[in-house]
């Protein structure tokens, strides 16, 4: 019960003291707003284009919203050294983790929603298949903190964490198969794109709004939960090397 | 003023239980061989640290007991905080191991962290959240609940004259109440063992007053404390027990009484001469026997004895020599002395980080 206590605690804290800041708030907003925009007006395509263009425009924006809010508020925080004072506290450092990116995985969540509400205006999507894109968005969310985390824990300074986090976002964005098709991409790219996360997150959602998934769901999520939990555990073991060094 | 500020220790420590670990320290030449019977809090068994080639604590042993307020004293770079952050489990140590209220905790740093608190060098507090709020949040790290962490974040801020300032933001707080915060946040979930980096660095005198009273009236209601500093007097006067730290290894450690044993029956004078020729120091130590000189820089002669050193025939003598004495005034020695003939090091040095840090305590 004393775990709980600091986790909820340390969830509540992030979420106040980060996530629902004005700024935050408003990025979670506009960058979505902007992305669809954006792939609406290039499609040049009618609001039939709008299911083919939100996977891509929800991957993108819970990929963006989580990786630069961990990294960024992890390496900021073991800056001011008040991180040292969470390594301090009773707990395992899985829960406290765990509590440290609970924060930015529903801030993710909540991103993702955005440009899924605009898009039930503009489309139908009762078609779309719920039961398998929620637990996508949950866990491209997560894949994608523990992307964001294991950044904050390989860099000392802010600048590095934003400049290290672009290193993995945009090749990511375009060799996942979000907006072009894996094969069709050069033979050589090809290989890169399967070891992406972001590209099983993606071939879920493709599947759950327009049914046209190139994988297995299964394989799909049991990729995605594989990188999920890789890179929480290198993310883990980095921190006992650097930083309870 | 209380028996803690002169430096009067008079009470004993209680004894606890029993080494959990035999041969703890089976190395003779440890300083606390003595204590091999007794009960300790905390264990030490040769801890070492290194940073890539820099040692930075070379194989240190010590114990604490229980409602103790143990000292280590040393200058910047002695390795006081590495030991420090090894014992509450943000290093770990490459050799050597320790116990934490009978926990072994070297292979598990987390092992102990609900029976301590810390304070470290630098404030680790949020600066986006009020004094108040960040009382309530350490607490929480400790699994207190709500009006438990509420009841307990006020009646530390009334402790710490920090009521007004509880909900103002901590990071407009000045270098003084942020200090007294990070201590308030450091006992917010009544640990039984304390650790302190450096309380008073950097603060003002008044502060720093308040600190270290504060951190007596803990160690009187049963907190164990370990402490350091690079404020001599600060250890002269809260301390039980001090272990001197130097280049990462211990170089002494003993109650305050048996440091400063040695030297109290020690009669030191300094007088202020001028003009004085050259082989003066000669001339007086086969004049005055019984008496060791020495010359400091800036004209001061120290003069030591075993008795009372008699100034007039001292003046009087030097006068003949053609010196001129402008001032003669009797020094009372401290554990600054002791510090300086054990570790060899000036505390002139110790001054200087002081001033570096911008120590007014």
């Amino acid at each position: 019960m004393k775990r709980w206590i600091a986790f909820w605690n340390i969830l509540i804290k992030d979420m106040r003291a980060y996530y629902l800041k004005p700024p935050n708030i408003s990025w979670g907003l506009i960058f979505p707003l902007a992305w669809t925009g954006m792939f609406f007006i290039k499609s040049g395509g009618g609001l039939e284009d709008i299911l083919s263009l939100l996977p891509g425009v929800v991957a993108v924006s819970i990929l963006f919203g989580t990786t630069s809010m961990l990294a960024v508020t992890v390496t900021f925080e073991k800056k001011g050294r008040s991180f040292d004072r969470l390594l301090l506290a009773p707990i395992p450092l899985e829960l406290l983790m765990l509590a440290k990116t609970s924060g930015a995985i529903l801030f993710g969540t909540v991103n993702a929603l955005i440009p899924i509400i605009l898009a039930a205006f503009l489309s139908d999507l009762s078609q779309a298949a719920w039961s398998s894109a929620i637990p996508a968005i949950v866990l491209i969310a997560a894949t994608s903190t523990f992307l964001g985390l294991f950044i904050a824990v390989s860099v000392s300074e802010v600048f590095e964490a934003q400049t290290f986090s672009n290193f993995f976002r945009f090749p990511m964005i375009f060799l996942c198969g979000l907006f072009f098709p894996i094969e069709r991409l050069p033979i050589f790219l090809r290989p890169i794109a399967y070891v992406l996360p972001l590209t099983y997150g993606a071939d879920i959602l493709h599947g759950a709004f327009n049914m046209r998934n190139t994988m297995s769901l299964l394989t799909d999520f049991i990729l995605l939960v594989f990188f999920c939990a890789g890179l929480f555990f290198i993310s883990l073991r980095n921190i006992k090397r650097r930083w309870i060094a | 003023m209380s028996r803690r500020e002169k430096g009067i220790r008079t009470e004993k420590i209680p004894k606890l239980r029993p080494h959990a670990k035999r041969g703890l320290f089976p190395d003779p030449e440890c300083p606390e061989k003595q204590a091999g019977n007794a009960m300790a809090l905390i264990e030490v068994d040769r801890l070492s640290k290194a940073y890539e080639k820099i040692i930075a604590v070379d194989g240190i042993s010590f114990l604490i007991h229980e409602k103790e307020i143990f000292g280590f004293l040393g200058p910047n770079g002695a390795g006081k905080t590495t030991t420090i952050n090894m014992l509450t489990g943000l290093a770990r140590p490459d050799q050597g191991s320790f116990r934490i209220g009978g926990i072994d905790c070297t292979d598990d740093p987390k092992a102990a962290q609900h029976l301590i608190g810390v304070v470290p060098d630098e404030s680790n507090l949020y600066p986006e959240l009020t004094g108040f709020d960040n009382l309530c949040f350490c607490a929480a790290l400790y699994g207190m609940r709500k009006r438990e962490r509420e009841t307990g974040a006020r009646k530390l801020l009334e402790t710490f004259d920090l009521t007004e300032a509880g909900n103002r933001k901590f990071g407009g707080f000045s270098k003084g109440m942020k200090r007294k915060l990070a201590i308030a946040a450091g006992i917010i979930h009544n640990p039984p063992i304390l650790f302190l980096d450096e309380p008073t660095t950097g603060i003002d005198v008044a502060s720093a007053r308040q600190i270290r009273q504060i951190l007596a009236g803990l160690n009187d209601s049963g907190t164990t404390i370990f402490l350091t500093t690079h404020y001599i007097e600060e250890a002269e006067r809260l301390c039980h027990r001090i272990a001197f730290i130097v280049e990462g290894r211990v170089v002494r450690i003993d109650t305050l009484a048996n440091l400063i044993q040695p030297i109290q029956d020690k009669h030191v004078m300094q007088l202020a001469v001028s003009n004085s020729k050259p082989g003066l120091h000669a001339i007086l130590s086969e004049a005055f026997p019984h008496l060791v000189f020495q010359a400091l820089p800036q004209g001061v002669l120290r003069v030591e004895a075993d008795k009372p050193v008699q100034v007039g025939p001292l003046v009087r003598f030097l006068e003949e020599q053609g010196a001129e004495v402008s001032e003669a005034r009797k020094v009372r020695l401290s554990l600054e002395d002791v510090f300086v003939r054990i570790t060899g090091i000036e505390v002139d040095a110790l001054r200087k980080e002081k001033e570096k840090k911008g120590g007014g305590a």
